[in-house]
């Protein structure tokens, strides 16, 4: 049978209803909707509720990001120019950074795995919703708290690596470093949060049949970059600590003369800030193997070749943040280990591209947006790879190093490499969010706006960077000979942000107007297209189980469904991690204002620890209050609790 | 086309413990987070250690008495957070509250022996950067000791009302799990905090 006889197929089964599946699907209906009003807003714990929030806010902050990219692009764009100051020019670039990499590119892949992996996995909801919302509202407040400083005048100016001793307390008086510091730790908390709740919503929550062989390969990515983010966070959110405490409480981790090393912070951000870049990319890369088997018509080449690359990709970036510093004076031992190892995650990342090209090739090419994006990324990416293995080698690195070829570097890894395929996501999954399909004609015009107006901006950067010019300068003399191609990198920038206009446009247009798109518009193959668009809050009427690692692709004719979980309680399947196999069930916190209470909690106590030490203690007190209602049951709860407890065995009879 | 097959769960249990059940894969998770950090902070302390010729730089180590005792305390106390595990497996209740007791009473002498620790631990964290690793080391396994003294008092309250069901025995089970995590993360404090001053 072919995907499209296929997925008609399913369709029919659908719509092949008895009365009493109705019945049931309103009862689901009732069990699971959102609390709706003013005050319901804040009580939602749905993943596709919080993950559709999460998703829209952080495209906010790209566009907030890309405005001040624009910014600096107009005062780049000719010598001598006079559009920002020195103080505010510090302030956009910092800001730029800061929010493309903890407020828009780390929480918009995490976005849509808490949108995404609960339906791909074939479950009701993510394992800990509670948590969820909290994780959405720290992140949400964290970004208010960054802007509403930057408007106060106290932005951070130290660049999104906030390098001691420039942001210590000797060179860096008043609040600005503070607020960088206290940024991180709101968007780490969040992150970690989000990284726990997905991982055991993938180890835990599948639909029956989904071994780990047949995880679908967006939903590994997730799985690989939320155990980095709990590896990886944990040191930054230290390390923004420690800068806190020495500013504030006068601690010396920093201070050469007492003891302390300002090597260190470089040490601990980079530990964490270069695993960041393929939390950045890897979901990214995931995206890519999920939409280019939907629009080649066949399944992807080498799924476990794919696996493994993302594990190993995972495991290598840790090995590597020392070939940031090599302009330190760090042992040459060191440093050729780390250009062994900058150059070996070329490998993983060298299997993946074949396994694609291998994809392409033996496919029925459907010329659809998302693929361009897709076709896109590999160019755009490849570049940047390329001039990754460059300064991977410590020679060539000191010659470039803080120049602008950098710039054009991270730049084609970060947005060749994932906001390329971030778009083609958009493209691709904006019909399952809103059941609305973008326009694809408007669509061709976003990518060729894109792709034209990227590399006019970044490429030239590598010129520019090999000429000699520095990064974060605000400006520079007409004689160093920079002008020209600073002007058609400016350029390059405006033709990206009329093309991101474009693209909002159409979403705008599309909501309105865009046209239906019924459950599965691309015929793809994996579990989210098995419902409505958009799902339903229960996800799914009939609970699904999986035959393979089509999900749809491969069904069977008498594909089994699950019977015997309730449709009046908030109940869920639990399967176990290696097989999938039914194991026991459990039933899901209800809405509740609490983690929505104990996010401003703790904000109130990040916020007031920036200025003073006895926030700690008595910003700790609304915590423990909120965190003690969060837990606390109510008399319903622990009603429906216990009936649905009697409904099974106990578990002491059942054997592990 | 064919009937669908049918998977019939309704006599699957409503909860399980130990590695079956969602929460304990999420306390693994915290724990893991957790671990990393004190793992990031030991390390800061020997990054450091290699920056200055003496360790500690013109003090005394920490005093060891106070140290010794409180790890002393926090072993034993692995004792009773065994028997209210198996007591909640078995779901027996009045084991449960007992245990509970008991092992909240072990983390209060450790806390106010900790209070003692901090008094004899010869350094300041604004003197030097030894000193405020030792503090920032400590100050953070006391926050992680509170935070979990506080949720192990909101639990036992918990199990004296009359809102117990099989999941919190479940619950229960996952709170001795994590006081292990929290009685075996001291042990490489410890050393690191008493003895590797002396020894290097």
């Amino acid at each position: 049978m072919t995907p499209t006889e296929e997925a008609t197929r399913t369709a029919d089964a659908e719509r092949d209803e008895t009365p009493n599946d109705e019945r049931e699907r309103r009862q689901l209906e009732e069990t699971w909707k959102e609390p709706g009003g003013f005050f319901g807003w804040f009580r939602c714990v749905h993943h596709t509720t919080i993950g559709r929030r999460f998703i829209i806010t952080a495209f906010i902050f790209f566009l907030l990001g890309g405005v001040e990219a624009v910014m600096i692009r107009i005062q780049l764009a000719r010598p001598e120019n006079r559009f920002l100051g020195p103080d505010l020019y510090n302030q956009i670039f910092t800001m730029h950074g800061s929010t493309m990499m903890f407020l828009f590119a780390v929480p918009v892949m995490e976005a849509l795995g808490v949108y995404l992996v609960p339906l791909m996995v074939g479950t009701r909801n993510i394992a800990f919703p509670r948590l969820n919302a909290f994780g959405y509202y720290v992140y949400l407040f964290g970004g208010i708290f960054l802007y509403t400083m930057f408007l106060l005048n106290t932005g951070p100016d130290n660049g999104w690596f906030n390098y001691v001793p420039l942001s210590g307390p000797e060179y860096a008086p008043g609040k600005r470093s503070d607020t960088w510091a206290q940024m991180i730790t709101f968007t780490e908390l969040s992150a970690l949060v989000v990284a726990v709740e997905l991982i055991v919503t993938i180890f835990k929550l599948r639909a029956p049949g989904m071994s780990l062989n047949r995880i679908p390969l967006f939903v590994w990515a997730i799985l690989v970059i939320s155990f980095m983010i709990i590896f990886a966070m944990p040191t930054i959110a230290l390390a923004s600590t420690c800068l806190i405490l020495d500013r504030l409480i006068t601690t010396q981790f920093f201070n050469p003369a007492e003891g302390g090393d300002v090597l260190l912070w470089q040490h601990l951000f980079w530990f964490f800030g270069h695993p960041e870049v393929y939390i950045i990319f890897i979901p990214a890369t995931g995206i890519v193997s999920s939409i280019l088997p939907v629009f080649c018509r066949r399944k992807v080449f080498g799924y476990t070749a794919l696996v493994l690359s993302l594990v190993s990709t995972g495991f290598i970036g840790f090995g590597l943040w020392l070939h940031h510093m090599f302009a330190t004076n760090l042992p040459k031992v060191g440093q050729s280990f780390f250009t062994a190892a900058s150059m070996m995650i070329a490998i993983p990342t060298g299997v993946q591209i074949f396994c694609w090209i291998a994809t392409l090739w033996g496919g029925r090419l459907r010329f659809k947006t998302p693929l361009l994006f897709v076709l896109g990324f590999f160019l755009n990416f490849i570049i940047g790879g390329l001039s990754g293995v460059m300064v991977a080698s410590v020679s060539l690195d000191q010659q470039v190093h803080d120049t602008f070829f950098v710039v054009a570097h991270l730049h084609y890894v970060l947005i060749g490499g994932a906001v390329f395929p971030l778009f083609a996501g958009f493209y691709y999954w904006f019909p399952k969010f809103t059941g609305r399909m973008l326009s694809e004609g408007l669509g061709r015009w976003v990518f060729a706006l894109f792709m034209i107006g990227f590399n006019l901006t970044f490429f030239p950067m590598h010129q520019l960077g090999l000429k000699g010019m520095p990064r974060r300068v605000y400006t520079y003399l007409p004689e160093m000979g920079w002008g020209g191609l600073n002007l058609l990198s400016s350029i390059g920038g405006l033709i990206i942000a009329v093309s991101v206009l474009l693209f909002v446009i159409d979403v705008f247009r599309s909501l309105r107007a865009g046209e239906l798109a019924g459950d599965n518009p691309w015929e793809a193959d994996t579990l989210e297209w098995a419902t409505s668009s958009p799902p339903p809050a229960y996800n799914f009427a009939r609970l699904p189980t999986v035959a393979g690692r089509a999900a749809l692709w491969d069904r069977r004719e008498d594909q089994p469904i699950i019977k015997g979980v309730r449709s009046d309680l908030r109940e869920m399947l639990v399967t176990n991690v290696l097989d999938a196999e039914p194991d026991h069930k459990t039933v899901l916190p209800s809405p509740t204002i609490w983690p929505f209470l104990s996010a401003v909690a703790v904000t109130g106590l990040f916020i007031g620890s920036i200025f003073t030490p006895w926030a700690v203690p008595v910003g700790a007190i609304p915590v423990a209050i909120a965190l003690v209602g969060w837990f606390w049951p109510n008399r319903q709860e622990h009603e429906e609790e216990l009936s649905a407890e009697r409904d099974g065995r106990p578990p002491q009879e059942v054997e592990a | 086309m064919k009937e669908n097959l049918v998977i019939d769960v309704s006599d699957l249990p409503g909860y399980a413990f130990g590695h079956r059940s969602v929460m304990w894969w999420g306390t693994l998770g915290i724990m893991v987070i957790e671990g990393t950090m004190f793992a990031v902070m030991i390390g800061i302390y020997f990054y450091l250690r290699g920056r200055v010729p003496d360790w500690p730089p013109n003090s005394a180590p920490p005093e060891l008495r106070y140290g010794i005792a409180n790890t002393l305390v926090l072993v034993a106390s692995v004792i009773p957070n065994v028997w209210y595990q198996r007591a909640a497996e078995r779901e027996d209740l009045k084991k449960v509250q007992i245990g509970l007791l008991i092992s909240l009473a072990f983390a209060v002498a450790f806390i106010v022996l900790r209070f003692y620790e901090f008094t004899t631990l010869n350094c300041h964290w604004t003197n030097n950067a030894y000193g405020s690793a030792v503090w920032t080391l400590m100050g953070l396994h006391t926050t992680h000791l509170i935070t979990d003294f506080i949720d192990s008092v909101v639990l036992t309250a918990l199990m004296f009302t009359n809102l117990v069901e099989g999941k919190r025995f479940s619950d229960v089970s996952e709170n001795a799990f994590y006081w292990y995590f929290v009685v075996i993360t001291w042990l490489p404090i410890f050393v690191v905090i008493y003895l590797v001053p002396r020894w290097i």
